[in-house]
């Protein structure tokens, strides 16, 4: 059993290695930490020129819709990219200094999701400084939870890559191509509704939502982008969100939030036990 | 700040029973790749790093672990820290361990000195308040009031290290693993570290040290460890455990030693001399006092040389060659006219109370006693005896005292003179 000290200590330990991380990464820069700010902005305004206006993707608004999915995914890459080497990268302190290791994959997560609540609050910023608040309604309690849901399941394979890159360095690599080909699996830059007839047919609409971070992009295009808006392109005027209602999303959570945990629970566990041969396989 | 109520002095501190550490022998895939290849491919043996060591530590005391380079001393020590799991055999702490193992592991350059020293504590097993109420002191035992918020890239190496022992001394810990890190530093810091471990002897704390410096083992532990080739060879005083090491050092040149002194043509060849637990019949590190011991020689001859072979002798030598115990066998090897291998257990049934390092030298000797071959083990092993004397031998004593006032004995001076 873990002592409350041990807590506050893992706790304090893990704000520590944020912080740490944190301040590397703007070391010597001027604007700092605006950089990560500044890029979904410019992302957003790229975006929006290219595909609403050159290539009429037939999302109204594309900009804003990419961002809600875009920001999500991208913590997730990020963390997961980073958290494959966190055991590799303090080879230098796991093999030192006895400490918790499973605050090492979990300072990635940390680190990512900050930067992900920061550039959320400039895109809710922007959002209404264009006027978006007219699409938002109830759906924004859809927020918190898709975010819980996004943090276990970043956790979960977090845990995963990092113990497994410590034994086969290959999964480096593996990760690399996985979470670029990955980004396509999520409805960010298509619609879910243009999948849905296709899908329904080979009984495949479920199955498409195991998936937990297509759970957690369509809960939160529900919660930012809203309804109201039809897709517009010559196949008819289908709404561009899968459902109107709220009950659809709060089930795409709850089964994404299952899917996690039942994830979590197991590679923590392969984790744990691997964690204690890092120190001699390093 | 308070101290967790100091464990009863007669309670163990550290315990380790049977420990076993093997590694993968080095060239071991780590990549899918090459484990795909590697497939049906003989293993290469794993590494024995730690064979079979068990040794109990009492709270309170300090104790000193030597051993050549690549004896299992480290590894030991992370054993006993937790970073490692032993492959077998059984590990018990009791008390909080704070493990140096290297100074400031875990510092980051970019971070100044007073963000390394929350970190670092943080990594300890610090928590953010009890570091508060320690900064100025760890601060002040660093010297390094003026740096205090630079980033330590722009640090000496000498004022890294002694950020890193000035946040591992004050972590507080029941037991401290130290692992050669006394020498670094100047002077005058290596007083101030060694002033810490006094302080830390003084409240009844466990020192756990890996050292180089036999000297140094010798002067602060009460007790030290000889590792060799991962197993314990000595466990006891301090300087006989100085003496095994160098010992252990000082007789092997070379691996050729281990070899016949005479030319590898020599039709008698003394294969290996080995002290055996006189029940078990396996070999040991370890002869304790008072208990049986077996010698066994094993000598391989050539049908020529049978005839020659007159008596065996074995000579157990401590530090400097000097001979300690002489056992001799008079015989011929009989049955194996054709050749064949001798082998001769020498058996002591009680072991006088001696306690140092030997190493068992053997000639065989032909009628006339010249030698016929000569042979010296290249690995001794330790005679250890319960009474806390140092000193190669005891005998049990009584002692008796009187006193002579001064005045007395000038009176008789005085009324000798002529």
């Amino acid at each position: 059993m873990r002592t409350a000290r041990q807590r506050v200590v893992r706790r304090e330990l893990l704000t520590g290695l944020v912080r740490k991380d944190l301040k590397v990464k703007y070391q010597g820069s001027v604007l700092g930490f605006t950089w990560s700010l500044a890029n979904p902005l410019l992302t957003l305004a790229v975006y929006s020129f290219v595909f609403g206006l050159v290539l009429k993707a037939g999302i109204p608004d594309f900009g804003f819709y990419l961002m809600c999915g875009l920001l999500l995914w991208n913590a997730f890459s990020t963390a997961v990219g980073s958290a494959t080497a966190s055991v590799v990268a303090n080879a230098g302190l796991v093999k030192k200094v006895p400490f918790p290791l499973g605050v090492l994959p979990l300072s990635s997560v940390a680190f990512a999701i900050v930067h992900y609540l920061l550039q959320l609050l400039v895109l809710i910023v922007v959002m209404v400084a264009f006027k978006q608040w007219h699409h938002w309604d109830a759906g924004m309690v859809l927020l918190p939870g898709a975010l819980l849901v996004v943090l276990v399941f970043t956790i979960a394979i977090s845990y995963l890559v990092a113990a497994l890159n410590v034994r086969y360095r290959d999964t480096q690599h593996i990760v690399d191509v996985v979470l670029l080909a990955g980004m396509w699996l999520n409805p960010i830059v298509y619609s879910a509704t243009q999948l849905k007839t296709r899908l329904e047919k080979h009984h495949l609409w479920n199955v498409y939502f195991l998936n937990p971070m297509a759970d957690v992009v369509v809960a939160a295009q529900r919660a930012l982008y809203g309804t109201g808006r039809t897709y517009q392109a010559s196949t008819g005027r289908d709404p561009v969100l899968p459902d109107q209602g709220l009950m659809f999303y709060v089930i795409r959570l709850g089964v994404g939030l299952v899917v996690s945990a039942v994830v979590l629970v197991l590679t923590y566990r392969l984790y744990h036990r691997m964690s204690s041969d890092f120190a001699e396989e390093l | 700040m308070s101290r967790p109520a100091p464990t009863s002095p007669d309670e163990f501190a550290i315990s380790a029973r049977n420990v076993v550490k093997t590694f993968r022998a080095h060239g071991q895939p780590t990549s899918l790749k090459e484990r795909l290849l590697r497939r049906g491919r003989p293993a290469r043996p794993p590494f024995r790093a730690l064979d079979d060591v068990s040794l109990e530590i009492q709270a309170g005391h300090t104790v000193g672990l030597i051993g050549h380079n690549g004896s299992g001393k480290s590894t030991l020590l992370k054993v006993l820290s937790g970073i490692i799991r032993p492959s077998s055999g059984e590990v018990v702490v009791n008390g909080r361990v704070a493990s140096l193992l290297e100074l400031g592991a875990g510092f980051n350059g970019e971070l100044t000195g007073r963000e390394n020293i929350y970190l670092n504590a943080s990594l300890l097993g610090l928590t953010h308040s009890e570091i508060d109420s320690m900064f100025d002191s760890i601060v002040g035992f660093s010297e390094l009031e003026e740096f205090i918020d630079d980033p330590v890239k722009h640090y000496s190496s000498g004022m890294y290290v002694r950020l890193g022992f000035a946040v591992a001394v004050h972590v507080d810990p029941d037991i401290l693993l130290v692992d050669e890190v006394l020498a670094v530093g100047d002077e005058a810091f290596q007083v101030k570290c060694l002033d810490k471990i006094a302080e830390f002897q003084e409240q009844n704390r466990t020192i756990l040290v890996v050292s180089h410096a036999l000297d140094l083992v010798a002067r602060i532990c009460d007790r030290a460890i000889v590792l060799d080739h991962g197993s314990l060879v000595f466990d006891g005083d301090p300087e006989v455990a100085a003496d095994t090491l160098r010992m252990l050092l000082g007789t092997t040149p070379s691996d050729e030693d281990e070899v016949s002194i005479e030319a590898p043509a020599n039709p008698v060849q003394i294969i290996s001399a080995t002290a055996l637990d006189a029940g078990t019949s396996h070999e040991i590190a370890t002869a304790h006092a008072g208990e049986p011991l077996v010698i066994r020689v094993v000598v391989d001859i050539e049908a020529v040389a049978v005839a020659r072979c007159a008596e065996l002798t074995i000579v157990l030598m401590g530090v400097g060659d000097l001979p300690i115990l002489v056992q001799t066998y008079r015989g011929r090897p009989v049955g194996i006219a054709g050749g064949g291998r001798w082998i001769v257990d020498f058996r002591s049934d009680e072991l006088p109370p001696l306690q140092g390092a030997v190493v068992v030298a053997v000639q065989v000797s032909d009628a006339e006693g010249l030698p016929v071959a000569v042979f010296r083990t290249k690995r001794g092993f330790a005679m250890v005896r319960d009474t806390a004397e140092p000193g190669l031998a005891y005998a049990s004593y009584t002692t008796e005292a009187r006193t002579e006032a001064r005045t007395e004995a000038r009176a008789l001076v005085a009324e000798s003179r002529p």
